[in-house]
Parts: C-alpha cells; sequence; structure tokens
C-alpha cells in the first residue's frame, strides 16, 4: 500500500506542476502592465481615486463653495491647511465669515483625505495632476481660493439637507 | 551515405586557418598558436553567451511577470547586460577584514575555472569541437563538479554566517544532485554505447536518444533537467543564495569581478547543463533528418550546425526559465527528500531497466532499423 502511495505521490506531483507551468505559459502571453511614463504622458489614464493635489473648484463666475469654516484646518493632521479669513456683517446684520486666504503645503501633506471627506459644502476635492515635483520649496505652498473669488450663493430650490448629503457621499465615492 | 551540402558550415574557414598556419610557422608552433587562438575563441564566447543569456533571461523573466524587462539602454534594451558588465567590471574589489585572504581570493577562480573547462569540452558543431576523446561524458561530469569546491571555499573564507550557511546548503544540494544527473548520463551512455561526445552524436543521425530510447530515456532525460537545474543552483532550488533568508549566500561578500565571476559561470553553467542535454538527449548538432528524405535532410543541413546545436540547447535554457519563474523555492529537507527518496531510486531503476532494453533489443534502431538505423 505504501508502495502505490509512493508511486501516485509521484504523479499527483508531476500533474500540479505540469498545472502551474500551464499557469506561467498563460502569464508569459498576457499584456505586458509597464507604463513607460514620460512616452505615454498623453495617454497615461490615473485612477479617480489617486490624491494629488488639493483644489478649490471655481464655476464659471469665478465662485468656489468654501465658507471659510475651517473644519480642514482642523482636521488635517498635520496642520497642511491654513484657512484666513474676515468677518463682515451683513445687511440685515449677520456675521458672516469672508475666505480670504485658503493656503495648502503641498509638502507636508500626507493625502490623507480628511479634509475633503470632512467638508461640509464639498468645497474641496483632491485631482489627479501628478506631476507636482518643483526645485523651490516655497512654490509647494498653494493658494486654493481665486483672486476675487466669492462664495456661491446657494439656491432656494436645493433639495432637503439630508438627501443632499447622502448623494454627495455617493458622489464621492464614484 | 550521401555527402550534403553544408554552405553555412565554419569546416572550410578552419581548414584554411589550419593551413595558413601550418604553411608559414614551424609544425610546433603552429600547434602552439593554434591551441591560444581556440582558447581564446572559447573565452570570448564564454563571456558572449552569458551577456546574451542575461539579457535574454532578464527578458523572459520580464514578461513571465507580465512586466517589458530592461527596455532603455539600446533599442529594446539590448546593450543593457554589456553596460552592466562595464559597471561590474569598474567597481571596486572589496577585502573583507577578517576574511581568509588567500581563500576568499582564490575561491572565484575554482567556479570559473571548472566551468570553462566544462564549456571548452562541448561539442559545438561539426569540427567545432576543442577536445573530443573517448570519456567526454565522464570528463565533463567530473569537472563541473569541481565547482562546488569554490562555492565551499567561498563560504567558508568570507567569515559570515550568511555566506557559511548557503555554501553548506550548496554543497549539500549539489553533491545529491550529482549522483542523478551522473546517473540519468550513464543511462544515455549504456543507450549509445560510448562516452565519446561525437559518437554519440553520430549515433542520433535518424533518432534521437530521447526516442530511442523510449521509457527509460525520456524518464532519464526529466531526470537529467531537475538535477541539472538544482546543481546550477537556480530556479526553485536557490536555497543556497536564497535572498529573502541569506541576501546572496555565499556570495554576500564579494564584489565587483569577483561577484562577476560566480555571476558568469552561474549563466554558463546553466548554458552547459542544457546544452549536455541537448548533445545527449537531442542529437546535439546533428540536424534533423528523416531516413530516406534526401531533400528534406538536405535542406535541414543548410541551416548551419552550430544553429542546431545552440536551438536546441537555447529550448532547454528556456524551459529552465520557465521552471524557475513556475515554482517557489524549496524547503532545504524538502529538497533533499526529493532527490534522496525519489531521484535516487528511481534513476537506479530506471537505468536497470535501460540496460535490459538495450541487451534484449527493445530500442528503437533495434526494432526498425529500416526507419532508425545508421
Amino acid at each position: 500500500m505504501k508502495f502505490f502511495n509512493y508511486i501516485e505521490g509521484i504523479f499527483t506531483a508531476l500533474r500540479s506542476l505540469a498545472g502551474g507551468m500551464i499557469v506561467t505559459w498563460k502569464e508569459l502571453f498576457t499584456p505586458k502592465v509597464t507604463m513607460q511614463y514620460p512616452e505615454n504622458r498623453k495617454t497615461l489614464t490615473i485612477s479617480n481615486r489617486w490624491r494629488s493635489e488639493l483644489i478649490m473648484p471655481h464655476d464659471e463666475n469665478n465662485e468656489h463653495a468654501c465658507t471659510a469654516c475651517g473644519i480642514c484646518m482642523m482636521n488635517c493632521p498635520n496642520g497642511s491647511i491654513e484657512v484666513l479669513s474676515t468677518t463682515i456683517e451683513t445687511e440685515d446684520g449677520k456675521k458672516k465669515k469672508i475666505l480670504n486666504k485658503h493656503l495648502w503645503n503641498y509638502g507636508s501633506c500626507t493625502f490623507c483625505n480628511l479634509c475633503v471627506i470632512t467638508c461640509p459644502s464639498d468645497a474641496i476635492i483632491f485631482n489627479n495632476e501628478f506631476e507636482g515635483a518643483v526645485f523651490d520649496k516655497s512654490k509647494l505652498l498653494h493658494r486654493l481660493n481665486r483672486e476675487d473669488s466669492k462664495l456661491r450663493e446657494r439656491k432656494k430650490d436645493t433639495a432637503p439637507a439630508t438627501t443632499n448629503t447622502t448623494i454627495k457621499k455617493e458622489n464621492k465615492e464614484a | 551515405m550521401l555527402i550534403y551540402s553544408q554552405p553555412l558550415e565554419l569546416t572550410k574557414f578552419l581548414a584554411a586557418i589550419d593551413n595558413f598556419l601550418h604553411s608559414n610557422f614551424a609544425p610546433g608552433w603552429a600547434i602552439v598558436v593554434e591551441g591560444i587562438l581556440v582558447g581564446a575563441m572559447i573565452l570570448v564566447m564564454y563571456a558572449l553567451i552569458a551577456l546574451v543569456m542575461i539579457y535574454i533571461e532578464r527578458k523572459i523573466a520580464a514578461f513571465f511577470q507580465a512586466r517589458l524587462g530592461p527596455n532603455r539602454v539600446g533599442k529594446y534594451g539590448i546593450f543593457q547586460s554589456l553596460a552592466d558588465m562595464i559597471k561590474i567590471l569598474i567597481k571596486e574589489v572589496i577585502h573583507i577584514k577578517k576574511a581568509d585572504k588567500f581563500l576568499f581570493f582564490v575561491a572565484p577562480f575554482f567556479v570559473i575555472v571548472s566551468s570553462v573547462l566544462a564549456f571548452g569540452e562541448l561539442p559545438f558543431g561539426i569540427n567545432l569541437h576543442a577536445l573530443d576523446f573517448n570519456i567526454g561524458v565522464f570528463y565533463l561530469l567530473s569537472v563541473s563538479s569541481l565547482g562546488i569546491i569554490g562555492i565551499l571555499l567561498a563560504g567558508w573564507s568570507s567569515n559570515n554566517k550568511y555566506s557559511m550557511i548557503g555554501a553548506m546548503r550548496s554543497g549539500a544540494q549539489f553533491i545529491s544532485y550529482e549522483l542523478s544527473a551522473g546517473f540519468a548520463l550513464m543511462t544515455i551512455v549504456v543507450l549509445s554505447g560510448s562516452m565519446q561526445f561525437s559518437e554519440i552524436i553520430e549515433g542520433q543521425r535518424y533518432c534521437w536518444n530521447l526516442f530511442n530510447g523510449h521509457l527509460p530515456a525520456l524518464i532519464a532525460f526529466i531526470i537529467y533537467l531537475i538535477s541539472g537545474h538544482a546543481e546550477t543552483n537556480r530556479g526553485p532550488f536557490d536555497l543556497p543564495e536564497a535572498e529573502s533568508e541569506l541576501t546572496a549566500g555565499y556570495h554576500t561578500e564579494y564584489s565587483g569581478l569577483q561577484f562577476g565571476f560566480f555571476y558568469l559561470s552561474e549563466y554558463l553553467n546553466m548554458f552547459i547543463v542544457a546544452a549536455v542535454a541537448a548533445t545527449l538527449f537531442l542529437g546535439g548538432w546533428m540536424p534533423i533528418q528523416i531516413k530516406g528524405w534526401e531533400a528534406f535532410n538536405q535542406v535541414m543541413w543548410y541551416i548551419p550546425s552550430w544553429v542546431w546545436f545552440i536551438g536546441k540547447a537555447g529550448i532547454l535554457m528556456f524551459i529552465s526559465l520557465w521552471v524557475r519563474w513556475s515554482f517557489p523555492r524549496l524547503r532545504i529537507d524538502l529538497l533533499l527528500n526529493l532527490e534522496w527518496k525519489y531521484l535516487l531510486p528511481i534513476n537506479l531503476v530506471n537505468m536497470l531497466v535501460m540496460v535490459m532494453i538495450v541487451l534484449s533489443g527493445f530500442t528503437l534502431t533495434d526494432l526498425f532499423p529500416a526507419l532508425f538505423g545508421n
């Protein structure tokens, strides 16, 4: 019986080895995944989830969604974000914060995404511009809001806040 | 037997050189010059084959892993291994303070000399055979087993635990698998009735030994490929230099040219194993020929014999790479298990079967002399 086990073991081993070699043989002809970066710059596709540069999207009226609440600054683990704002008084007597400068330090950011997740008005996102190398440290300090940009006025006919947030979350995940 | 036209063969060229030397030198000196020329050619071929093989191996390894491999130095990276060679040549040779200096210096030479000696004996083609004598297979086995001395010396003299463990593993592995390789080759020696390479090749004119000895020859072929692969410390048997556990095994402490020697001889040993397997099992430089089909045979002879040789060896080397990138590394006890509990007993029985087949006339050339007989 032991002898038969021995012989059977040899043939099982040979079969499994052959199976492994068939797998690698197929792998030999699979399309190669190497990206030849500087040459394929035009056709390069980066995953949407890739976080490289923090930006604040502005629409055609040079308006952004940042209310200068400072939650991103508070949530940033290493102080890469600085929100500079001034408080003004509106016509109807309410106090309101106006964004002066949204400063983000590319050099110290760890791309943890906490600022984007916690932003209540979805004012900032990470984009895919990964070629961020510069020769001067001072160029790493980005100002996210443009000159003379304003806070986008919220429209009256928006959906209730609860559904709004769920839609936003789905957008983020996608 | 018809004489075939062989336009691309180097025979005439070599004869012309021989004539030139003999007409311009005294007979003794002509032979000395020829010896030097042949030696230089062997060394140049040794380096060239290693360079080409390193490039091809890196490419094939990359393809197996769905990568592109070296592609920056020259078109498709063909100058990559040349650049690597230049880098290795100009690197500093670092002397280890507490190493055994003499043995440390000598060890790479043992490795490379044994592999050059074995390389010089290979039959590359018609008349491209530096050394052809009646104990060729025996000589090759004995000379190629000298290399292990160099590896053991390298491990010992480095005065380093990684090197020592690597060298001891290599020693155990080499001595074990040398047995199997030797027995597999002896099986073929029994079949072809000679140890001389030229006679073995001539005997495979119409029927390769692999088919001539059918079942036992096939088993011997597989066993030779496995044990030859293990002897070269590559593929799933690379535990003497297992990077993850031993940094680089026995050549951890070596740098520059001395490391280059180890590297070179590793690749050439792979080539030698493939070439010996091609010679003994697949007919060596002999083109594929079918008895009676003279036109076909003539076409086959238009391809020069050294191309046949390189081609057959190349296919076997590709199989070796394929195996290397397919299987995970064996543990040392499993490695020795495979040799002592499986390959060696099978080999012994196999050799006995081969002797019986040859004696009772069950080889293909004996059974069908009209088809395969010389």
